[in-house]
């Protein structure tokens, strides 16, 4: 019982859209529908730089509405492409805003570790396949075998 | 299969561990680095806080090393850095501007009167849109910027003396003798 209601506490935190959801009330107006779809997009793939695991669509903090704002102005008026728009504030909150790191020397075992596992784990999979047989016991070690189950 | 195999689990535990223990303790996942660092500071067109009709630049902060401070009224933070503020700005003599982030402004008079004024001038920033040019994502934050107008540290967060003392007061040292040699 105390499962089951765990589970519908669960679906009703993901289904009430906590992270996803779009929980600001900013009313903006574009000039095409085009623009309004870039920039929703845009906001729902930038992340809020005082949240540390909201985008900016889902968060509530001043910065965040700021940013909005901001995106909205450079697609608008600005007419920015989604490139430029990412550049521009990943040029004044760094790298963080960006979810996806940019590959780079610093940042490419963050890229490449999870290869890197999978390689290793093929590895040591084929290296226990590979294993023969355990030799069959002799007499001796199976007359040792069945006295211990005997004492038991 | 040998007897040392069997710790091999345990060795991937540990490394585990330690790897995200040093990933933990490495920095504030809170705490932006700048990516502002190195660069000049951002052109703006802002008026000041108490003079609404004039309208200041880039140009209003260069030419000596200066500290400029975003800072608000509804920040209490920016409240416990106000006195290390006071004393930085009468005991070294460098230059600090404010930024009013994000604020009203007879509120934020009414501080400066009431807390003291650390500021040579105070510039508004009503919308955030300067706040924004500068990376800002909350006050208070601090950027220490050389003669030329280059960032050369920033800070989230407080002013207090023990950021005085290991980071900022020795930075500052630097550039104030410097433009004194020059």
């Amino acid at each position: 019982m105390a499962e089951r209601i765990f589970v519908v506490l669960v679906l009703a935190w993901l289904g009430s859209g906590h992270a996803w959801g779009a929980s600001q009330v900013d009313v903006y107006e574009f000039n095409s529908p085009a623009e309004e779809a870039r920039y929703r997009a845009l906001i729902a793939e930038l992340r809020c730089p005082k949240c540390l695991n909201t985008n900016l669509a889902g968060s509530d903090a001043p910065i965040a509405q700021d940013l909005r704002r901001t995106v909205h102005r450079l697609v608008t008026v600005e007419g920015m492409s989604d490139g430029e728009v990412r550049a521009f504030l990943q040029a004044r909150y760094g790298d963080f805003v960006l979810y996806d790191p940019p590959f780079r020397p610093d940042t490419w075992i963050l890229w490449l570790a999870p290869v890197g596992f999978l390689l290793a784990g093929i590895l040591v999979l084929l290296k226990l396949l590979r294993q023969p047989p355990a030799a069959p016991l002799s007499a001796d070690e199976s007359e040792r075998l069945r006295k211990l189950l005997e004492n038991d | 299969m040998n007897r040392a195999s069997l710790f091999v689990p345990l060795g991937v535990f540990l490394l585990i561990v330690g790897i995200g223990y040093a990933g933990f303790r490495l920095n504030d996942p809170h705490e932006l680095p700048s990516a502002l660092l190195g660069k000049p500071f951002p052109e703006f067109r802002a008026s000041l806080l108490d003079d609404p009709g004039r309208m200041i630049d880039r140009g209003a902060l260069v030419g000596e090393p200066v500290l400029v401070n975003v800072w608000a009224t509804w920040c209490p933070t920016c409240k416990a850095e106000h006195d290390e503020l006071l004393r930085i700005g009468a005991e070294t003599g460098i230059r600090i501007v404010g930024v009013n982030y994000k604020d009203d402004r007879g509120k934020a008079l009414d501080w400066l009167v009431r807390y003291g004024n650390p500021y040579d001038f105070v510039i508004e920033d009503r919308d955030g849109s300067l706040g924004v040019e500068l990376g800002v994502y909350g006050a208070p934050e601090t950027f220490l910027l050389d003669a030329a107008g280059t960032i050369v540290y920033k800070r989230v967060g407080d002013i207090n003396p023990r950021i005085w003392r290991d980071e900022l007061g020795p930075l500052v040292a630097g550039l104030l003798g410097a433009s004194e040699d020059g």
